[in-house]
């Protein structure tokens, strides 16, 4: 390749990657940095943050990967972070040295297009022909010798997906082969004049005149045409052929094939997070298990023993209990994006979710929240659309999670007849069925209404890019399985683990003192702490939908995890736990039965009040690990707290409903 | 102003094309498509559509695009 026409001082420290979204930019930038990298958000926007240390020894040189973006006009948020960060505007993020333009090796037409508007900006650039290898099978031959006579920049051909593939760019970045855009090269937009040389001062300007003169198409359309000069210039074939990917895409997006190879998929996704998940899901639950005994045997009994082993283990064991399906979803997403194959299914059932005011791309995540709402609610970053993530984020909480089976199954068990209706449907089962598909209606009824209270707070395009099928990097996947787990535990787990320990808290002080293994006694001390009191003193709040304090314990105790209902109910009621653990949910299932309400021989567990608790904790969020993620990746306190308070009010709501109906 | 032998790219059947002639609408999407690279005297095809009839797959300028039939319909093109 040509001697780049100028080259910037070689201390450059901090260097920007920019790309449309698509061009394999990320698994560049991970192929580039490997595990040295940190990943968070800007402040007060959820656009991903992602920064790394260059590796191969290059010495001091930090990667900033932007969001992928179409232009630099700066109508999203996303737009709006890459430019201020190129400008060296956006707070916390010093202006970067340099900028990498990434360019679709194959279709260069959108990458010129970012290229001639980060030309304006002003920073030493290089410009990295991606994928130059599916661009040569393809037939799609660009000229980089003669892109960097038109440019005036330096240009580097590389291969994303491959260690050795990107070394032409670290090669360019150690040497800080860099050039600084001239100003005779920048396109000329007619009717604009006495712009500064480029320079953050020259876009901004370019911005005013652009929309005081309402000549954003006018802009548009003359940076194409000078794209298109470009190319006239570089390209001297045509553009690449789709012959491999046209094949695929003739099966999976057939009318009738189609539509079952996406239920094929998506049912391989869900029952890899929902049943793969079990297994390693036990070994963390048994390893906790294991580490709080031995740490418990050495300790001496007391306070501090039951606070490290009850209140801070068991809360460690919360927190990486989840990482398995965090875990297997991302890797399914992983190979799903870097695929292609991502893209397909959000077309697929894109006129569908729509209904409810969102897209394709909610699919996976509201899919995945049937199993946990925890690794659903991550899987919201793969949205682009920032209103439509909100809302995801909003109603995933409402599909029913894996964590309430147990809760719905002590309950049914215990009080729903076990008969058949309509001579071959069980109804127990039926029942479950209704909360599962009560779940979803809400959730969409939820969508559709919170969508149209954020209308018009920003036009969505819904315009995706369907990239030919690409086979995905291992090395990429796994990186980015390493950076979503440990920023989980490191975000969401810190706060995940102080809210158990507060719940833990609640739960076990004041504490009765020598309790012992006798049930009642332990009983009577679950109802001497700060949980059963609060459990008392929501009575009046909680008796019209047909719960008494016990229950209220209940319902405090299930904010670690739903689940946490049913062995909070063993203590409440004084059940003998044994080894058999169906055993002892019969054993809850009849103290349940013979409960009565404080001073009268009413049962506690009517049917209306089984059915009142069955609604109240298919909507309630009784789940702080869903409230610290969505806090984590909503940023905001607002949305956060509305959540609950709105999910916490809609369940008391229903479930009274549902008990005055069924009584 | 819209010709009459102008017609909108979500009227088109899969497999047919033509060359975009405008775009009018939402002055925000306009930009968007522009962006995208609907510009006029481009190239633009109907790949395929999505089962219920919307999305459109499009193809423009080498790339091809998943596109709304309401974004699809703020094309104007000359048929053929």
């Amino acid at each position: 390749m040509a001697e780049p026409r100028a080259r910037a001082s070689s201390d450059a420290r901090t260097i920007a990657l920019l790309g449309n979204p698509n061009v394999g930019k990320t698994s560049l930038f991970n192929q580039l940095t490997g595990l040295r990298q940190k990943v968070g958000n800007y402040p007060g926007v959820t656009v991903e943050r992602r920064e790394g240390r260059l590796s191969a020894g290059i010495g001091d040189l930090s990667l900033i990967d932007l969001p992928g973006v179409n232009s630099l006009a700066a109508r999203a948020p996303d737009e709006q972070v890459a430019v201020d960060v190129l400008a060296g505007t956006q707070a916390g993020v010093t202006r970067p040295d340099g900028v990498v333009v990434v360019i679709d090796a194959s279709r260069p037409r959108r990458g010129l297009f970012l290229t001639s508007q980060v030309m304006e900006l002003g920073l030493p650039t290089i410009v990295c022909l991606n994928m130059v290898d599916e661009a040569r099978r393809d037939g799609a031959i660009v000229d980089a010798g003669e892109l960097e006579e038109v440019l005036g920049l330096p240009v580097v051909g590389t291969v994303g997906t491959k260690v050795r593939g990107v070394r032409p760019l670290s090669e360019a970045l150690s040497t800080g082969a860099l050039g600084m855009p001239h100003e005779d090269r920048l396109v000329d937009v007619p009717g604009i004049q006495g712009l500064p040389s480029p320079s953050p001062e020259r876009w901004a300007r370019l911005r005013e005149v652009v929309d005081a003169g309402d000549l954003a198409d006018h802009e548009a359309t003359t940076r194409y045409t000078w794209v298109r000069s470009v190319l006239d210039r570089v390209q001297s074939q045509r553009n690449a052929t789709r012959g491999g990917s046209d094949r695929i895409d003739a099966v999976l997006l057939h009318p009738i094939v189609g539509p079952l190879a996406f239920l094929a998929v998506m049912g391989a996704v869900f029952q890899g997070v929902f049943a793969l998940a079990d297994a390693p899901i036990g070994w963390i639950e048994s390893a906790v298990g294991a580490c709080g005994q031995g740490v418990g045997s050495v300790m001496p009994d007391g306070l501090f023993s039951a606070f490290v082993v009850d209140g801070v283990i068991a809360g460690v064991g919360g927190v990486l209990v989840f990482l398995p399906q965090i875990l297997i979803l991302f890797f399914f997403i992983g190979l799903l994006e870097d695929s292609g194959y991502m893209t397909r299914a959000a077309f697929l059932v894109d006129r569908p979710m729509r209904a409810i005011g969102l897209s394709g791309r909610a699919f996976i995540p509201l899919l995945s929240s049937f199993a946990c709402a925890v690794p659903g609610i991550l899987a919201t970053r793969s949205i682009e659309d920032r209103r439509e993530r909100l809302i995801t984020t909003m109603v995933a909480p409402l599909m029913t999670c894996s964590a309430r089976l147990p809760v719905y199954s002590i309950l049914i068990v215990a009080f729903i007849p076990q008969q058949t209706v309509l001579g071959f449907l069980g109804l127990q089962g039926l029942v479950m069925l209704g909360l599962y598909l009560f779940g979803m209606a809400l959730g969409a009824l939820a969508a559709f209404f919170i969508d149209r209270a954020l209308r018009r707070a920003g036009l969505q395009s819904g315009i995706l890019e369907m990239a030919p099928y690409r086979m995905p990097g291992v090395r990429s996947v796994v990186i980015r399985l390493w950076v979503r787990g440990s920023q989980f535990v490191k975000s969401a787990g810190t706060v995940i683990l102080l809210m158990s320990i507060v719940v833990w808290g609640l739960m076990t002080f004041p504490r009765t003192e020598d309790v012992g293994d006798d049930p009642v006694a332990r009983a009577e001390a679950q109802a001497n702490t700060a949980a059963g009191r609060i459990g008392k003193f929501i009575e009046p709040a909680i008796e019209p939908l047909g719960y008494d304090w016990r229950i209220g314990i209940g319902l405090l105790g299930s904010l670690a995890a739903r689940e946490v209902f049913v062995s909070t109910m063993n203590v409440v009621y004084a059940v003998e736990e044994t080894e058999d653990e169906g055993a002892t949910a019969r054993g809850v299932g009849r103290a349940m039965d013979r409960a009565r309400w404080d001073g009268s021989d009413r049962p506690v567990y009517d049917l209306a009040t089984v059915l009142s608790l069955l609604v109240f904790y298919a909507i309630a969020l009784q789940c702080l690990s869903t409230v610290a993620v969505v806090y984590r990746e909503t940023g905001s306190v607002a949305w956060t707290v509305g959540q609950f308070a709105g999910l916490t009010a809609l369940a008391w709501l229903c479930a009274w409903l549902t008990y005055i109906v069924a009584i | 102003m819209i010709k009459p032998y102008d017609i909108a790219l979500s009227d088109l059947a899969a497999g047919a094309g033509g060359t975009v002639v405008t775009l009018e609408g939402d002055p925000e999407l306009r930009v968007r498509l522009l962006e995208f690279g609907f510009c006029p005297e481009t190239r633009v095809r109907v790949v395929r559509r999505a089962p219920f009839g919307c999305p459109l797959e499009v193809e423009v300028g080498g790339s091809r695009f998943s596109l709304r039939a309401e974004a699809a319909s703020s094309v104007r093109i000359r048929h053929g």
